[in-house]
This record gives structure tokens, sequence and C-alpha cells, in this order.
């Protein structure tokens, strides 16, 4: 296809999936718990205002980052407090915190548009990333991305090899039987929730401090909802969360490659391919019913009430 | 046994708002001993043990285990401890295998593949066959219980509590048990054995501490006291067996040929060509252990799933495809299993609740408005009538205790006078009294022409309320027999026992292959 290089197009890729790669990972914990929070879109883009404006104040991306992902945290907690101690609706009190975080933002963020964040360094020399090929697809990147691949590959040898792991899967398949054994549901919950809202936090930061260099008002434009239907349709398995990150952003950057090649198909029909893809692609992966129920989190959405 | 007791209670009391649930209890248990803690329903049995195993804090009084002052903060301290305690309703995790559900309930699991070794040792040291890469929603529920007994076993306890364990065992897996509990006892384990069921009490325990209303009202060595003078202690009264006269069944009201279900959920089992013909004036008793196929019966029958005509008939019109509301109006009508949220809507008032289901025989509803007094008067009739304990029909159902509840949802269905009654698990987990007055009323109802079908886990309460007999096993019917004629022996292995040996036999192949 004319004018796009397969190798800029990767490395597109791989920046522009990561925001919702890691709310998706941050979710998908969660979730395994037992707990629903449909709050990820506010909570990335309250991770992006306040990662950006620290950054631009302080000069530093890394504060810029800890701050995105202290704010996700600190909205996370309030969700956790409404839905674990004060047994709130957990679908009603995440559109909650969707809309509050939108709006919260778009107020932080008044002033900022236009502002330039503080450039990020790479770890790598530009000596490895100046290789042919696979130089910038491996070494171009900002530490961040590296990060975000070794949490899944954290998440998924916790999950499935670990004490840890064992206790969250068991938590979130029968909450009731875990409190029977003596395990604490609601703080263990409660530490993933925060543990999600950290992480969709850092994909805000990363996406308004790294990716677009700039505040705009709402620019997750859907990215955290994108991020929660990866969860489910990726089975709540952690690498093929990663796949389906990836699809989604690599159809974006070859849609938006494609819209600044002037292909002739109409602009709206390119903007939402990455969505329509995506969700396709993840349903025909997880249509095999019983094995997705196997690992679907029994308690999902469930409220947790100890008694006796 | 004169030396120092393992676990002694002493003067503990406990209060929940509105309700005492223990009241100055005291009693001991010797090593090695089977202590039989007896008790109805809502005597207060399950706080008791609650508060061994650290999930209920006492308000007053204490335990001394081993002779040291025992006050578990929380279960963990007590397993610690020594005590180990199986769960009424299983602490299991579906979709888990059986080596991950027991490294749950270990302080220091080992990997797993250790713990895959000892599992194995440890099943087969007690005789209780456990393949540890298993689903356990793919086990039964006596396999089940397999993995509560070795997840204990394999923390070495002092003392094992087992709550109600054999309410879902058949009769081979009920030996097994007790074979496995006396090995251990006789080990030096005690084991304190909660239950309501005298003859296993009878037959396994070397005391019985009995409780009623949070109180201990009495002390006896089960061996030598008869059932009916441990009923009356633990009732307060004596009670009637239910019965009725030798009545003539009619012509066959319901046929049901071919019947196949696929299940709705994972772990759920399928429907294979089931056949039954009920007759009027019939009780047939449908026995076998729960997930072969129960719900799916239930669902079949009432009309939550549709099937192809042909394979449902009443009175010979075919009603296979019939929705439960146009099998309502015809006459079927149905009590499952699970009372709060399936028989009855939790949050909703006894009189919505009336409603729901009485609604197209009662005539409860005219071109859509719901006539609300007559609804009122039918609800406060099933109230009545059947010895419903409840301030009044509006309180919602999740208010009633489960026997009061099950009182009203089998009251609503018989008072709207069936051709055909279904229902599953009548008595599951009513205290004896209220349990005796169902069966009652469910031969009262058969006596007068309705044929019933009664499915359950309790084979006592199906020798004693059926006409016939037939075993659900893996989503199959077995042959229907005449009750009359049936040992406990021929049941178990109509219900599975049978099976098990078959299952064996395939692994002794695989294993020599």
């Amino acid at each position: 296809m004319m004018g796009i290089d397969p190798i800029t197009l990767i490395v597109a890729l791989i920046t522009v999936s990561t925001p919702v790669l890691l709310a998706a990972i941050g979710e998908l914990v969660v979730e395994k718990t037992g707990v629903l929070n449909l709050g990820v879109e506010g909570m990335m883009i309250t991770g992006a205002v306040m990662g950006f404006v620290v950054a631009v104040n302080t000069g530093s991306p890394t504060l810029g980052f800890l701050a995105g992902m202290a704010s996700g945290m600190a909205l996370s907690l309030i969700f956790g407090v409404l839905t674990q101690m004060l047994l709130s609706n957990q679908v009603a009190t995440g559109l909650a915190l969707t809309l509050f975080g939108l709006g919260l933002s778009a107020l932080l963020g008044v002033g900022y548009p236009g502002s330039t964040p503080p450039p990020v360094s790479d770890p790598f020399p530009a000596a490895m990333a100046e290789i042919p090929v696979i130089g910038p697809i491996l070494f171009g990147h900002s530490l961040i991305i590296y990060l975000s691949v070794l949490l899944v590959a954290a998440v998924w040898y916790v999950l499935g090899y670990t004490k840890v792991g064992l206790i969250i899967r068991a938590v979130g398949e029968n909450h009731d039987a875990a409190h029977a054994l003596g395990y604490k549901v609601i703080r263990i919950r409660l530490m993933a929730i925060m543990f999600g809202g950290a992480c969709a936090g850092l994909g805000g930061a990363f996406l308004s401090v790294v990716r677009v260099q700039n505040w705009v008002d709402g620019m997750t434009a859907g990215a955290g909802w994108i991020a929660l239907a990866l969860v489910v349709f990726a089975s709540w398995k952690p690498w093929r969360a990663l796949l389906g990150a990836y699809l989604f952003g690599g159809v974006t950057a070859l849609q938006l490659r494609l819209q600044a090649a002037g292909i002739n198909i109409p602009v709206e029909i390119l903007a939402m391919s990455p969505y329509v893809i995506t969700i396709i692609v993840l349903v025909i992966m997880s249509s095999d019913k019983s094995r997705t129920a196997l690992n679907a989190p029994a308690a999902l959405g469930k409220v947790f009430h100890a008694t006796g | 046994m004169t030396g120092e007791p393992l676990l002694s209670i002493n003067n503990i009391t406990k209060a929940y708002p509105g309700v005492v649930a223990n009241s100055d209890v005291s009693f001991q248990i010797q090593p090695g001993e089977v202590h039989a803690l007896l008790g109805e329903n809502g005597a207060g049995k399950s706080t008791l043990v609650k508060m061994i195993y650290g999930l209920v804090r006492p308000d007053s009084g204490s335990m001394t285990f081993r002779g040291a002052a025992y006050a578990p903060p929380e279960p963990r301290v007590a397993r610690s401890t020594g005590v180990a305690m199986v769960f009424q309703h299983f602490s299991l995790f579906e979709a888990l295998n059986v080596a991950e559900n027991i490294a749950l309930g270990m302080e220091n699991p080992p990997p797993q593949r250790d713990l895959a070794k000892r599992i194995r040792e440890v099943s087969e040291a007690y005789g209780l066959p456990l393949d540890p890469d298993r689903l356990v929603g793919d086990l039964s529920a006596g396999e089940r219980q397999r993995v509560e007994i070795i997840r204990c076993l394999l923390q070495d306890p002092k003392l094992l509590i087992m709550d109600e364990p054999t309410s879902v065992l058949t009769p081979q897996e009920v030996e097994i048990l007790f074979h496995t509990l006396r090995k251990l006892a006789a080990e030096g384990t005690s084991i304190l054995y909660i239950s309501h069921k005298l003859e296993e009490i009878r037959a396994l325990c070397d005391e019985a501490t009995i409780l009623r209303l949070g109180k201990v009202v009495g002390k006896c060595t089960p061996r030598d006291t008869s059932a009916a003078e441990m009923a009356e202690l633990m009732v307060g009264k004596s009670l009637a067996t239910p019965a009725r006269d030798n009545a003539e069944l009619g012509e066959v009201i319901l046929k049901v040929a071919g019947l196949s279900v696929e299940p709705s959920n994972p772990f759920g089992t399928p429907l294979r060509h089931v056949g039954i013909e009920l007759r009027a004036g019939e009780v047939l008793g449908i026995g076998g252990v729960a997930g072969n196929g129960q719900d799916e019966l239930l669902a079949a029958l009432s009309g939550e799933v549709t099937t192809p005509p042909g394979t449902i008939t009443l009175n010979k019109t075919p009603i296979g495809d019939k929705g439960p509301n146009e099998r309502r109006e015809m006459g079927i009508l149905c009590a499952p299993e699970e009372r709060l949220g399936h028989a009855a809507a939790p949050d909703m008032s006894l009189v919505e609740n009336a409603l729901l289901t009485a609604r197209q025989r009662k005539n409860l509803a005219d071109s859509g408005f719901v006539n609300w007094g007559a609804t009122r008067a039918y609800a406060e009739k099933v109230i009545a009538d059947f010895d419903v304990r409840t301030p009044g029909p509006d309180n919602v159902a999740r208010s009633l205790s489960g026997g009061n509840l099950q009182k009203f949802v089998i009251g609503r269905e018989i008072l709207q006078d069936p051709t055909v009654l279904v229902v599953n698990q009548p008595t599951w987990g009513v205290d004896a009294s209220a349990a005796a007055d169902i069966r009652q009323a469910i031969l009262d109802l058969a006596q007068k022409g309705a044929g019933v079908i009664v499915i359950s886990q309790d084979l006592d309460e199906l020798l004693e309320v059926s006409d016939n007999f037939a075993a659900l096993n893996e989503g199959r019917l077995s042959n229907v027999r005449t009750t009359r004629d049936l040992t406990m022996e021929t049941i178990g292995l109509m219900l599975g026992g049978a099976h098990d040996m078959h299952d064996l036999d395939e692994e002794a192949i695989h294993a020599e292959a």
C-alpha cells in the first residue's frame, strides 16, 4: 500500500496499544477477584490529566507517571469504598466513576491544552534503536512500554502459578467459600481495585505525556471501554489481552496512515474500524462458550456481605 | 475416658439482634471421641461450631483446647491449633482443580506437584479415591466432600468438625465416610459430628450433646439411647410419622418419553432419554445425588426449558413446547429446590410471591390488573393452612427461615389443586416437625387424586412418601420400582453405587495400559 512503512507501523502500533493494554491488564486482575469496575475510562482520563499537569510543572515525566498512577488509584479507592464497604451497586458506581473522572479531568486540565510535556528518555542507547528493522521495533521505546509487557508476564505468572494468584482466583470464584476459609475478601478486592486504578492511571499518563504529548479534553476517546471489552473477550487471559490490545493499536495506527494517504474510504468508517475489528476478532476467539465460562470469575459483580 | 478433655466449652453465650443463638452452652470432647451435636435447624449448632472454628466470637464464656485457653480470632488460628472443619455447604471453588482447592485451605501449601502426591497418598490411606487434577465443578457431591475431608486431613487435625456431612451422600458413600471417620477416631483424632439424623448418630458417635433453641437440653450415649428418645429431646415433643390409606392408582396423567435436555451451564448434567409415567394418585419418588440432572428434570417439567411437544404429555395433550404459565394453567405446578431466587423472589413480600405462581389458577389478575385483595387473601390462606411462622403476609420472603419459606412455597402450590405437582428437595434444610408436615401435605394431595413427583436426595423421605421409586444417575432415569420391595442396598446400587465401581474398573484398565 502506498507509502506505508511496516516498521514505523509496528512501532506506532506498540505505542498506540500501550494505554489500552495497561488499563486492560489492571482491570483483568480486578475482575479476577470478582469485581466489575466500569470506571476504567474515568480513571484513565484522570491519570492522563494529572500525569500531564505534573510532568509539565515539574519537568519530570517520571513524576508525571507516578502522579497518573496515584490519581487513578485514588479514584479507584472511591469506587472500592463505595462498593466493598458500603455495598453499593458495582455497575452504577463504576459508570458514575467514569462520568466523574471525565468531568474532573476537564476541570483540572483547564489552561493546559497546548503545553509541551518534558521529553521522555528511552532506556536503550540510541545506537541500538538504529539497528535496521529490529532496532526501532525492539529498542526504540520508552520504559513504560517494556514495563507494560513485563506487567502482562507478571500477571500471567502470578495468577497462574502462585499462592497469591490462587487466592485472587478463589475470591473471584466464590467469595463465600473464600471467607469461610478465612481469607479477607474485602481487603483482597480493595487491593486489586487499587492495582487496577494505578494501571489505568498509568495508561492515561502514558497517553498524554508520551503518545500524544498534549492534553485534550476527553482524549482517551473510549480507550477505557475498549480495555473493559478486551478483558471479557480475552477470556480473562493476560496474553490474549495483550494480543487484543495490539490488534486494536495496530488497526488504529493503520487507519491513521490510510487516512493520511488519502485512501478512498470515508474517514468515519476508518475511524471506527479499530473498535469493530478488535471486537469481532475477540468475539470469534471467545466463541467457545463453555471454555470461556470456566475462566470467567463466577462471583463477578456480585455483592459480598460477610455473615457469621 | 477420664483424662483431660481435648476441647472443653464452658458457658458459651452468643446473641444476635433479636435471637439468642447459644445460651450458656457447655460440653467436653475427649481425645479420640466421636461427639455428636444434635439439634433442629435453628438450635444453634452452626453458630457454636463457627465459634470453635474462629468465624464468630462468643459474647461470653470460654473454651480450652488441650488444657490451654482457646479463643481463635480467625480460622487461620483455629487451623494452626489443630481444628479443621468440613462445611455443610461446601466451601469449594468449582473452576479450580482439586489440588488448588486443597492448597487454599492450607497454611503453607507445598508446591503443586508435591501436594498432588500427598493428596494421592492420603486419599489412598483413607479409602477416599480422588484425582488431584480434576476440576471440582466436574465432581459429584460425594467426591467434593472427599476434597474437603482430605484438605482437613493434610493438616493433621486434632479435632475434625463435620457439619451435616451425609445429607448429600448415597448410602454407599455414607458407609465409606463412616469407615474413614472410625479410622480417624481410632488414630486419636476427635470428631465433632453435627447432624439431625438419629440413626447415623447411633451408628457412629460415642457421646451426644443435644441442643434446642440455643440451650443444652440433654446429653446421652447414643448407642444406649433409642432414636425416639433422642428425637423427643431434640424436638421437645413426639413426632407423628406421615401416613395415608393405601390408595388405588388411577389413569396415567403425565407421560414423559425420550426426554433429552442439554444443561444450561457448563457444570450441569444433560438429561438422556428420560421416560416417566405418572398415574393419578401416585407419589413417584426420584432419588439421586445432587448434580445428576435433578435441576434439568425440574426445568423440563416446569416448562423453564422447552422440548419437542411430544416428549411430555399431560392427559394425552402434548405440552413439551409450552412455557411455565401455560403449564400452570393446565395443572402442572412445581416447587424448585432453591427457595430464595428460584421458588420465591427473596425481596418480594409473601403476597407478591403468592401472585407469582398462583395468578392463573386462582384468577388473581384480570385483564392485566392485579386483584390485590384476592392475592392477599390467598397468601393468608397459605400461611394459615400450612402453619407458616411469619408476622404477616407483607414480610419479604428473605426474612423467613428456610423451613417456613419452604412450607409457604409448597403450600402455595398445593392449595392451587394441581393435577401434577413436581417438588425438588421438599424438606432440604427443614427441621423435623416441619418436614413431617410437608410430607403429610404431599400425601394428602395424592390422596385427592393428583400425581406427585418428589425429587429428593433424602432416601428416608422417599421411602416414607413414595409409592414408586426411580433413580436419576448422570441424567438417566432407572426403571421404576415399587417402593415397598426396596432395600437400602438396592437403592444404593440404583443411585450409582454400581456406577462408581464401573469407574474404578475403567481406572484399573487405564492403570494397566
